[in-house]
């Protein structure tokens, strides 16, 4: 065969390489037409095609006893949560359109994660968000970042009703050129209804429903998703343009649409547009399928079938219906006042041909199309990172502050002070099922009708993983879990939200290979699988890539949802237990990547570790004392260590605390020392006994450390009063990104 | 007695509103497809919150136009209750049902929070089961909840009692810090002259049960049963 020519213009615009090209070519036995290269480009980038991640992802647990459908098989694995209930999760990220425009991109990531959520046939029913930007303070682009991404996620939301009740707000200088914007959606099933994005025979029909096409976000997955960038201006057009209002009336028609008999399958349109979901939705079937693009609705003149089928046009589903009930289905979306429209047919056959009108515009098999190649590495620990790994993260001595002090500082950190800030711009109440409200460990969700109820959470410290990316992704899941525990669920399933750097590179492929290997043993020692996840790679700026920041998304499950826990401490004399340690204080080796050496010494070194076996006895001790009613406060130590677990203990409770022993001559790490598979809890003074016995049966070490009461929080003889801590922890968001 | 709950496309909260007044208390209700014109079946209308038409254009300005709204005015001018929650406030507003408009809150952002909101009136059909200067904890929701009209409109308001609830903090005060929006006098909640037609930016609806915070927004759903309850046994 003659060598192929295609320009370097052409592949690059597409992003695929020479290689990869010539792969095509040789798949095909033909060179591919320019349509079909479009085709290519868009299924075989690294957003839709997973080809740096996939054999890692194949690592990842996906069994459980509750699994209705299995990852991978539909868009998110399906969780039985009992009375006829189940849940569909999944997170996204919308990091490169929300560097380059931040509120569409945050605003359009919110959508497209919850389109992937109803288009199971699940009433979405929470958003959360986990957020990371640059440091804030006295940098206005950074300022201009989160507030855009905020206002894009209040605006676009609110709007379509669905309560917002978590997430993360986390600044660092790694995200200083590349937010990371990734938005998570929890959906209910009712009655086992799920909704396959499949057609299920020959004959059905591939209508078109909600928003017309447009030109915008044409090579989003295959350009702004799949490579690094630079010249963010350039990039503007790839950025999609969202309708709330559209996305809502569409979640309705939608989940009216599936109760019609004869719409047989659901496909969200969402990178790469028509593309991905058409010919995803063929492959799922193992059917052929006929696209006509003069048949899609346009919103502007002049399209190519080449722009009609890249399209990123936003608030657009698929669905496969049968002919006798097309009819009922243009009606139904007429109601709503929403175009519906015929455009393509499955058959039998192993091929997508693309019509415009009566010309053939492509005819290609779908298998090349949707096996996009595999790149499995396996690459050694960098040098620089053992050399930071033997770093003693002790190095700096106590800084020349006092430590209540410090602890002011450390309070009013933005990633430690309250985030109200942000959750107060997005709604947490509606659809009436808010038990605990975001601002605590996890929110908590009942489920009207039955007794039962949901936590959520998710996670991640990615100094951690950056430090160890084993270790960090173990305690990424850890902490999700133990959460979950501090509010008293069980968790049942994980989702999760892979940001990483350029993956051609050495040092992100040991970040990656070892992120999924700590998220591995972590899921398993939970016995939870990882029903859905997104890899967003390329994460990078000025040649300098973020903290790995596997971000994990975890559900858990509640019989009673009024056996509950919040963080906040409830009632003078209550004594302040400490599960997980059997002494107070932290060690040096503990300030390993944490948030104290971060804000005194601009530092993260250090080696951080996590006993995952402790860990999982230690949250059973916090679920089983909840659910036996003892625990009137429990709160996860996390950045800031316990300190600022009881600090905050106290804050929101609205009353003061003292832990009593005197503080060691490295009083910084005693304080906001980081060692995992801790919680503080607080239990009325009779009731500590009846703890320790069942601690005693779970074997988790457990020591009390003070008592609730005052209006000071006092640690040994260093004392804030109740006021100056809450100050600097509720205000301290706003003044670092404000000013 | 029957709640009808109207929905326009983008409504958000009907289906909490129906609960809170169905489940919870217990009473015979149904949504309302906006382009019903026949809502002679209800005893009670209730504008629930939401998006009506993505609030393009101004919050309730398109929804004003939806064709239910002339038969929730005719119901609305033979003295029958209509209560518009938060986006149904706006709509009754631009309907021209109750006076004022609402605008973008004073600080430009959105707002979801608990307020206390201090009863002004106890004797109306939406406050009769609450005593006066009571106060009620609900959450608010909005971008927009800033009431706003002029200077006579206003004393107009104020002066025949109009108003039936403020934000207020804790112990019933009003004051700069606890005004979540911007409202002139701290005004979350009006009523019509006649007193039938209320408009308020808190959603009631989102206090209904302790589990998710608190019972304070029965109340006025309560009151409403009880005053056209007494209005249909005449």
């Amino acid at each position: 065969m003659p060598a192929p020519t295609v320009s370097q213009a052409t592949l690059d615009e597409i992003a695929l390489s020479r290689a990869e090209y010539e792969a095509i070519v040789d798949r095909l036995g033909r060179a591919p037409g320019g349509l079909e290269l479009g085709l290519f480009g868009a299924l075989w980038s690294e957003h839709c095609g997973y080809k740096h991640t996939k054999p890692l992802l194949r690592r990842l647990p996906g069994e459980s006893n509750r699994l209705l459908v299995a990852p991978g098989a539909e868009n998110a694995g399906v969780i039985d949560i009992g009375d006829g209930l189940a849940i569909a999760m999944k997170i996204e990220s919308h990091n490169h359109p929300s560097a380059v425009e931040p509120l569409q991109g945050a605003a359009t990531g919110v959508g497209g994660i919850v389109r992937d959520i109803f288009a199971m046939g699940a009433r979405p029913i929470a958003l959360l968000d986990s957020l990371r930007f640059g440091k804030p303070q006295g940098d206005s682009h950074i300022q201009h970042l989160l507030h855009g991404v905020v206002g894009g996620i209040s605006w676009y939301g609110n709007c379509i009703g669905i309560p917002n009740i978590g997430g993360e707000t986390w600044f660092d200088d790694s995200y200083a050129g590349n937010p990371l914007v990734n938005a998570m959606c929890v959906g209910l099933i009712e009655n086992a209804r799920i909704v396959s994005a499949t057609a299920k025979k020959p004959g059905d029909l591939l209508v078109l429903v909600g928003a017309d096409t447009g030109r915008d976000g044409i090579h989003g997955a295959s350009g702004l998703a799949s490579r690094t960038f630079e010249e963010q201006a350039e990039m503007r057009s790839a950025v999609q343009v969202g309708n709330p209002f559209l996305e809502k009336v569409l979640i309705e028609a939608c989940l009216e649409a599936i109760d019609i008999p004869g719409v047989n399958g659901m496909q969200d349109c969402g990178a790469a547009g028509l593309t991905s979901a058409a010919i995803e939705m063929a492959e799922r079937s193992g059917m052929a399928l006929q696209v006509d693009v003069s048949k899609v609705p346009r919103r502007e003149e002049g399209m190519t079938p080449y722009e009609v089928m890249l399209s990123e046009s936003q608030e657009r589903m698929l669905l496969a219906v049968e002919k006798r009930a097309v009819d009922a289905v243009s009606e139904l979306f007429e109601k709503w006042d929403l175009d519906a429209t015929v455009i393509g047919e499955f058959h039998s056959g192993t091929d997508v041909v693309v019509f415009d009108g009566e010309e053939k515009v492509s005819s290609t098999p779908i298998e090349p199309l949707t096996s996009a190649p595999e790149y499995p590495f396996d690459a050694p620990k960098p040098g620089w990172l053992a050399e930071l790994q033997s770093t003693d993260p002790g190095r700096f001595g106590t800084p020349d502050v006092s430590p209540s002090d410090a602890l002011l500082k450390m309070l009013a950190s933005p990633n430690i002070a309250s985030k109200r800030p942000v959750f107060r711009q997005y709604d947490h109440h509606v659809q009436t099922n808010t038990v605990v409200e975001p601002g605590g460990d996890a929110a908590v969700l009942r489920l009207k009708g039955t007794v039962r109820g949901i936590a959520v959470s998710t996670d991640c410290n990615g100094r951690l993983c950056y430090l160890d990316p084993r270790a960090g992704a173990q305690a990424a899941v850890a902490e999700a879990c133990r959460n979950l525990a501090c509010v008293g669920a069980e968790p049942v399933a994980l989702t999760d939200g892979l940001n990483f750097g350029d993956p051609e590179t050495e040092s992100v492929q040991y970040q990656l290979t070892e992120s999924i290997e700590g998220m591995r043993e972590a899921a398993l020692k939970f016995g939870v699988p990882v029903v859905s996840g997104n890899a967003s790679l390329y994460n990078e700026s000025a040649g300098t890539a973020i903290y790995p920041t596997p971000i994990i998304g975890a559900l858990g499950l509640f019989e009673d949802v009024t056996k509950h826990a919040t963080i906040s401490f409830k009632d003078a004399g209550d004594a302040i237990l400490l599960l997980g340690r059997s002494e107070t204080w932290d060690g040096v080796g503990n300030l390993a990547g944490s948030e104290f050496n971060a804000v005194f010494n601009d530092d993260a070194s250090g080696q951080p570790g996590i006993d995952l076996a402790l860990e999982v006895r230690v949250q059973e001790l916090c679920r089983r004392a909840i659910r036996a009613g003892l625990v009137k406060s429990a709160h996860d130590c996390s950045e800031g260590g316990l300190a600022v677990a009881v600090a905050e203990s106290a804050i929101t409770g609205g009353i003061g605390a003292t832990v009593e022993s005197p503080l060691p001559e490295r009083w910084n790490a005693a304080l906001f020392g980081e060692g995992q598979s801790r919680i503080v809890i607080s239990v009325e003074a009779a009731n500590a006994e009846q703890l320790r016995s069942i601690a005693a049966e779970l074997d988790v070490p457990v020591v009390q450390i003070g008592t609730v009461g005052g209006t000071n929080i006092t640690f040994g003889d260093s004392t804030v009063s109740h006021e100056a801590a809450a100050d600097a922890w509720e205000n301290g968001f706003e003044r670092a990104t404000s000013a | 007695m029957k709640f009808g709950v109207v929905v326009f496309p983008g409504t958000w909260s009907e289906h909490d509103t129906f609960y809170a007044v169905h489940d919870v208390l217990d009473q015979p209700a149904r949504l309302i497809w906006h382009k019903e014109t026949d809502i002679s079946d209800c005893d009670a209308i209730v504008l629930p919150g939401g998006f009506s038409y993505g609030d393009y254009l101004r919050c309730g300005a398109i929804a004003r136009f939806s064709p239910v709204m002339d038969s929730v005015k005719r119901f609305a001018d033979s003295g029958g209750p209509v209560m518009g929650i938060c986006n149904g406030f706006q709509v009754l507003c631009e309907a021209g049902l109750l006076p004022g408009a609402l605008v973008r809150n004073e600080h430009l952002e959105f707002r979801c929070e608990w307020v206390n909101l201090r009863v002004e009136r106890a004797d109306t059909s939406f406050t009769n089961t609450a005593s006066g200067g009571q106060l009620l904890r609900v959450p608010i929701s909005h971008g927009e909840g800033n009431w706003q009209a002029d200077d006579v409109t206003v004393r107009r308001v104020e002066d025949g009692g109009q108003v039936l609830l403020r934000y207020a903090d804790a112990s019933g005060n009003l004051s700069p810090d606890t005004n979540p929006n911007g409202s002139i006098n701290s005004i979350a909640g009006i009523v019509n002259e006649r007193g039938n037609v209320l408009g308020l930016m808190p959603h009631p609806e989102k206090a209904c049960e302790e589990l998710i915070g608190g019972t304070d927004g029965n109340v006025l759903f309560e009151s409403m049963i009880r005053s056209t309850a007494a209005t249909l046994a005449t």
